[in-house]
Order: structure tokens, then sequence, then C-alpha cells
């Protein structure tokens, strides 16, 4: 029996794929490419897999994981071609690797992720690259906490997100000659993930819009239709504590 | 990469999405520009009952066979959708390239049941394909409908330009090169019409001239010129072995209603029961090889990654090698993770083994449809199941563990009296019994028995073809007495009763039997909303009864007379591969409760012993 952890893209139309539809998607493409995946017991028994976190529909990402348990498996480089000769467009394997024995699975190990934000109509965006980064900076610097109504199964509660904000910045919009583009920038964020105190960009960027609203900035609202959020990588914690990409917990099956 | 049709903001604010997106696994990638034809498959409801169908995966793998031809699919947007595309004059677009349906050379569109016809409609109109065949041009599609409904295409005529009558696999060929043809000679469109009038199974509904008596009744149906054939035959294959079979089917990403590898191992039924459509429409039966289907089995499988494989046919039990077809597919993919969902097999010991072996006897049922409370009404319908075969079969499986029967009838058959109805009751109660003759130490609880009624629609080419369709107010005793008699068994307890709105049954009444003056009506209903009718959350009758009223046409006229034997009946110039007089011997045999044998006990001179093929020919060659 072997651990693996699987990486993947997803974008295009698959972005509106929900998360419960990937995982029978995964499932059925686990028997077309003959991964010998495990099963459980029982009359109805259903495979070992377990994915990361969960990514909203609409957006896309180039970091999802999941894990499964293999009772044989060929090599990194002959499962991922496998994989992704059975894939529907829009979804591509990138790593296929070996868990050490004893590394807790994705989902537990959960800690960070890393995204991009964009407005998918250029001409909606009211920022440049230097007004974004003030309007930015005064967000973060110029308030204490960060407080976001959140719901809950309870009802509404009232947080203080700016802890789970660990990066928050504005992305120039790629460009040539490796000079920094001025117009349609961009955001990057890297936030808290997982079971608890999960935080997505979407609520981070709706409390960032509702504040240049109240400072006068620009008046404008988080529309999620209008906007494409694209998750870059989720990261674990590793045993000092330090952020790692979840792939890099595992290593490259070479034969 | 392929853009949607639909922007982000429409595709984020409406259910499943993927309904509309196409990219499916094994979905078939072509250039447009590369092909003659192009083709777009349609079934006239959502897309999870749609993509369930396995009659358009077989013509859609079929067409894409074809260097020439590009099949895509599109199915009727659900109402969220309908209301945004209506808004936002969005037309109507397939899935693979997500383009206009109305640029498309041909929209075959499949007619499975009758309250799909409003969706026929939708589907025409989101598509701003003119709804009368006879307003479109070149600038349309040919619009070709097929299935069983097209046995009497008549309430839909003046919708359709073609319709294909019989099984799909063998007059493609013809047609799509005639249209070829056609196209480039730079024919008139009536001119491909008239042509294609002429190939066998195919039907040009404008090409024909109907008639009326003063009393409603069809004085004439004709050929409007004398190349155009008076009579349509069905097509039918022979050698199913011959035939192309979608080894590769769709999967989607979302959960559809049959989300598995389907095999079907057989056409038509050797049963005769006179209520079945099915059972006359698709004689003689046909079955595939069992070689063929061991080898489809491991094919799709790996094609599909599907975890469940199930058997599709009319009657699964009397295909001659089902036992050693179940025991291969248990042995060879039982511990692959691979469940076997086996049909309504008629119980048996087998049945019970191998049902014994791939399910959870405590949560799963077995299913007998009996269809009549009585053995006199079940001989009228020619359904050869006896209350002995139900009790020994019903014994059996309590003794194996099962707990839960399900059994099905029907109200409003012809000759039922009062008696007939009070025996479903009753059988369901002997079912009871029989549980609870089993020690109470060894059975395990109380048993479940859920008893279902649907009324009975008499459909054309049946022995009841002729007869009366019951009035709603029958219909409604018929039920409610059923539902006092279940309350009065001594185990009322242990039984349960479900049947189906009358309301309904009235409307697929009158448009199994209508004929061309329907369709007004059908107009009519969907000008006033009428859309996805079978679903009974949108299924609005006093839209219908308005829709009736506005145009005069008398649902009683089609629903309850008693048809004349000399009476010209609006699908009567289809010959269905059986015969008149053997329809109208059964339909006598009906009425004296006589029973007639199946096809492999002795042969009753159908009519399809003209094929020369299939149970006919069985043990003689």
């Amino acid at each position: 029996m072997l651990k693996v952890r699987i990486k993947f893209q997803k974008y295009g139309m698959m972005k509106f794929i929900g998360h419960l539809d990937m995982m029978r998607y995964f499932q059925k493409a686990m028997r077309r490419a003959d991964i010998d995946i495990r099963y459980s017991e029982g009359y109805s028994p259903h495979q070992i897999m377990s994915f990361a976190a969960p990514l909203g529909v609409g957006a896309t990402s180039d970091g999802e994981y999941l894990d499964i348990e293999v009772n044989s498996t060929r090599s990194s480089r002959e499962a991922i071609a496998a994989l992704n000769a059975v894939m529907a467009e829009g979804v591509q394997v990138s790593q296929y690797r070996e868990l050490p024995p004893g590394t807790k699975n994705a989902m537990s190990l959960v800690a960070a992720a890393d995204y991009t934000v964009d407005f998918k109509e250029p001409e909606k965006n009211p920022f440049t690259l230097s007004t974004l980064r003030e309007a930015l900076q005064g967000f973060l610097e110029g308030q204490d906490a960060v407080l976001v109504t959140k719901q809950t199964k309870k009802g509404e509660r009232q947080m203080d997100i700016k802890p789970l904000i660990f990066a928050l910045g504005p992305l120039a919009a790629p460009c040539m000659e490796g000079q920094e583009e001025e117009a349609h920038p961009g955001f990057f964020l890297r936030l808290n993930t997982g079971s608890s105190d999960n935080v997505k960009p979407e609520l981070v960027l709706t409390a960032f819009f509702d504040w240049c609203r109240e400072q006068g900035i620009c008046d404008i609202s988080y529309a999620p239709a209008a906007m494409q959020v694209h998750r870059l990588e989720v990261y674990g914690r590793d045993g000092e504590g330090e952020l790692l990409p979840l792939g890099d917990f595992g290593e490259e099956i070479l034969s | 990469m392929r853009e949607p049709a639909l922007s982000d903001e429409i595709l984020l604010n409406i259910e499943k999405p993927a309904r509309y997106l196409g990219n499916e696994v094994n979905m078939v990638r072509k250039d447009p520009a590369s092909v003659d034809i192009r083709f777009a498959m349609c079934f006239p409801d959502v897309y999870e009952i749609g993509m369930s169908h396995l009659g358009i995966q077989i013509l859609y793998d079929m067409l894409n066979k074809r260097e020439d031809t590009y099949c895509e699919r599109v199915y009727s947007p659900w109402p969220d959708l309908h209301q945004i595309m209506k808004e936002r004059q969005i037309p109507l677009f397939t899935l693979e390239t997500q383009s206009p349906v109305r640029d498309m050379d041909f929209l075959g569109i499949t007619i499975q049941y009758e309250m799909c016809y409003t969706n026929i409609l939708q589907v025409l109109d989101l598509s701003r394909i003119p709804l009368q065949a006879k307003e479109r041009t070149w600038e349309d599609p040919i619009v070709i409908g097929g299935g069983p409904c097209s046995y009497n295409p008549e309430p839909l005529a003046e919708f359709f330009d073609l319709f294909y009558i019989g099984e799909g696999e063998t007059r493609y060929e013809d047609l799509l090169t005639l249209y070829k043809a056609c196209r480039k000679a730079d024919a008139a469109r009536e001119e491909f019409l008239r042509k294609a009038a002429g190939i066998p199974g195919i039907y040009v509904p404008s090409l024909y001239e109907v008639s009326y008596h003063a009393d409603g009744v069809i004085a004439s149906f004709c050929p409007r010129f004398e190349d155009v054939p008076s009579r349509v035959e069905k097509e039918i294959v022979m050698d199913l072995g011959d035939t192309p079979y979608p080894t590769k089917p769709l999967v989607p990403f979302i959960k559809v209603t049959q989300d598995r590898v389907t095999l079907e191992i057989m056409r038509g039924c050797i049963r005769g029961c006179r209520f079945c459509q099915a059972g006359m429409l698709y004689r003689p039966t046909r079955e595939r090889s069992l070689d063929q289907l061991k080898a489809w089995a491991h094919e799709m499988l790996k094609n599909t990654g599907h975890e469940e494989i199930t058997l599709s046919s009319l009657s699964s039990s009397d295909y001659n090698r089902l036992k050693e077809l179940v025991t291969f597919l248990i042995e060879e993919f039982r511990g692959k993770g691979v469940n076997i969902s086996l049909p309504s097999l008629r119980i048996d010991a087998f049945s019970l083994d191998v049902m014994g072996q791939v399910q959870d006897v405590r949560k799963s049922s077995l299913t007998f449809a009996p269809e009549a409370g009585s053995q006199r009404l079940r001989d009228v319908i020619n359904k050869g199941l006896t209350e002995t075969d139900i009790l020994e079969g019903a014994g059996a499986a309590f003794e194996g563990g099962w707990q839960k029967v399900k059994l099905y009838f029907m109200l409003g058959l012809p000759t039922e009296n009062a008696e007939d109805i009070s025996e479903i009751a009753h059988l369901a109660e002997r079912i009871a019994e029989r549980y609870y003759e089993i020690p109470k130490e060894e059975r395990n609880g109380k048993c479940q028995i859920t008893i279902s009624t649907s009324f009975f629609v008499p459909k054309p080419f049946t022995p009841f073809q002729w007869a009366p369709m019951n009035r709603r107010e029958e219909f409604k005793e018929k039920a409610r007495q059923v539902k006092e008699d279940v309350k009065a068994q001594k185990n009322h307890k242990s039984l349960k009763y479900n049947w189906h709105e009358e309301d309904v049954t009235i409307l697929e009444g009158v448009f199994a039997r209508g004929d061309r003056r329907v369709a007004k009506a059908l107009l009519r209903a969907y000008e006033l909303g009428c859309m996805f009718d079978s679903w009974s959350e949108f299924f609005d009758n006093e839209k219908w009864l308005q829709a009736f009223a506005d145009t005069g046409v008398s649902m009683d006229f089609y629903n309850h007379r008693e048809r004349a034997l000399d009476e010209i009946l609006p699908w009567d110039f289809i010959d269905c591969g059986v015969s008149r007089e053997f329809l109208e011997r059964e339909w006598q045999r009906a009425r004296e409760g006589t029973v007639t044998l199946n096809c492999r006990q002795k042969c009753s001179g159908c009519g399809a012993m003209r094929y020369q093929g299939g149970v006919c020919v069985e043990g003689k060659n």
C-alpha cells in the first residue's frame, strides 16, 4: 500500500464544474487511466481518495491536490502520462508523487493558498498599479482590524480577518520587456486556508472594495462574476512550521 | 479552446452550468469547416434525462463515424436559463461547438414520450426556427423526428419536415447522401423533401392530405403526389451484430439519471402484452451476441471509468444466454469495484441468487409488474404472470432475506370491473401474509409492500388502440377505491400505496392517439407557458385546459370513444411490421379473455415473420 499525492490544473470551461463533480470526475478518471487505486470494503466499495481544499465554482487553478491510496504504481512520469491521456479539456495533471509513510493527508495539512484575482473586463478596473498599491497599503496598514461578517451555520459572526491575510498586493498586468505596466493591475493574495478560519479571496476583496468606497477612493463593489479568481498553489506547514507547497511533501516515483 | 455561448455572469447564476457546456470525456471534436453536414441531435428534456438515453448515444456515435458529418447535441434549457435566453435574445446552441442550432443542416429530435411535446416547441422557438415546417427555408435546418412517438407523428406533423419511422441505424446513409446531392445541385428545399419521401421509413407530413367526416373521424389520408408512397414501413435492423454501438459513450460531469455503462442485450419482446406499444413496435425479438456483449462491457468500462454497468432490453429474463452474461459480469467486474445493476428480472431461483450477490438484500426491493389485480384481467391484457408465480417468487425472496416488494399495476384497463380493482389490495395482502408465515425469530421485522398504480393510456399499434380510455373521474374514483381497499387489509401497516396524477394521463391520451388537429392545442399550450410537462413542479393543468378551450379541440373525442374497426386511424399509413389483422384478432381475444402464447412457445402470426430473423427463425437454422 502506497499513498500518492496528485496535483492538477483546472481551467477553461472546467471552472464551472463544482467540487463534488470533480471528485466524481477523478474517480472515473482513475479507472480510465488504470491506476491501481485501493477500494474500501463492503457492498458499494469506494475509492480511497481525498481532496485538499475545495475550489469555488468559477475559479481556475494551477494548484489543486488530491491524495489517493494505491496497491501498486507506475513511475510518476508514466502515471502522469496515463492520467493526462484520459483527462477532459481543462484538467491537466502536473504531479504524481509518493508520500512518505506517516504524512498527514492533504485535507488536514492545508494551511494557506495563493491566489490571483483579475477584472475580467479590464475597462471596469478603476485602479492603476500605483493607485492600487497605495489603496491596499491604506487598507492593511491604516486599519487595526479587518472586520467582516461571516455567514456560519449558527448565523452571522463578526471576525477579524487581518491576521489571516498573509499577503495582499497589487499584481502588474503581464507586459513585455520586464517593465511594470501601469494599467489593469490585478491582486495577489496569500490567505489562511483549511478547515478552521478558511478565508476566500472573495471575502478579502469584498472588504477591500467596501473600504475603498467608504474612503471615497472609488465607487466599486465586489461582483463575483466580474472577477476571475485563480488559485496558484496550496500549502501545508512542515516540521518547522514553514509553508511548503503540498506537492513538496511527496517524492517523485522514478520507476 | 472553445468559448461558451453563455457569459460567465449567466453561467454562474443558473443551476448546473455543466448542462450547457459540453466538454465531457469522449465528446467528439471536429472542425465544423471540414464537414459537409452539421447535425444537431436533440433530446427535448433536461440534460440529465437526455444524456441517459441510449438511442441518442447510438446515433451520435454512428453519425460521427462519418467523415462528412459532425453530430452535436442539444437539450432543453431548464426554465431558469429559458427565461434568460428569452429576455436576452440568446439563440439556442449546440453543446459541442456552442454554435446556434439554426446554423445546422439537420435538427434531429427524439420523441420518447407525449409529455415532451411542448419542449419540442421550446427547442424550435429558442433556436429561432419557425415552428411551422411550411414557413422554413434553407436558412433553417431540416427538422427530423424519430423515436417511439413518431409511430403516431400526426399531432406533431406541422412542426416537422420529416419523420424517421423505425430504428435509426438503417437509412441515415441514404438520407444524408440525398441531402448532399440536393444542396450541391442547389435544389429547392421542397425538392429535397419530395425526394426524401421516397426513402423507405421516411415520412414527409407536408406531402399528405387529410380530410375529415362531419363527425370528426378521418375520411381520407392520401399522398398529394403520385410519387409519394401511400404507406411508410418501419425500418428495422435485422443483424444487430453488424451495427455500430457506442463503445466510447460520453461521460457527463454532473450526475445524470443513468450514470453507468448500458449494454443493450436485445431489441423487441416475445411476450405480447396487449397494452404494450414497445412490445409490438420492435418485433421481432432480436438478440445481440454474448461474445460481443462481453467485449463491449470491457471496452465501455475502460473508456468511461463508470463504476456501474447495467443491461437494457424490454425483458432481460428472455435473453437466451442471460445466465452466462450475468455470471460473466459478476465474475469479471465485481471485484474491481464495479456495481452490477440488474434490471427487473423475473423472480426465480437464478435471479434471486445473482441479486443476492450484487445487492444488499435488506435494502433492495423486488419488483413485480402484475399490471392487473385479477387473473381474469391479466388474461385480458395477456400478461403471462400468475398469482402463483408472484407468491412463490416473493416467498423464495422472503426466505432469502428480502423484505421489500414493489408491485406495479394499471387502472383503467379495458373490461376492468370492481372485482379486478379490489384484487389489487388482496394480492398485496396475500404477499404480506406470505411474509408473516416465516417464523418471527427468522424474519427481520416488518415487510414493506409498495403498490403503485398508473392509469392506462391506449397506444397506437397495440390491440387496445381502439379502446376508450377512462375518464378523469373514473380514474380518480378507482385510485380512491384502491386506497380504501389497502387500508382495509389486515396487514395494511405493511402496505403502501402510490398513484399517479390523472390530469397528465388525460393529455397523454390525447397526444398518443391524436391527429393533426390537436396541434392547435399544443401550440396554444406552449404560448401559455407550458413546458416540462412531465415534471410535476412545472405541469400546469389549468393552462392546458385553457389551451384546449381556446382552440376548440375536444379531448373527449380522442380519449373516450370506442373506435370502430373500419375507422381510419391517424397512424394507419404506417406499417409497423405487425399486421392489422393480428391487432384486430388480439383485440377480439382480449375481450374474450383468451391468452396468446409468447413467440417462443408458439408463433401467433403477427406479421413480423416477413423480416426473416430474430425469434421468428430461432432454432430453425
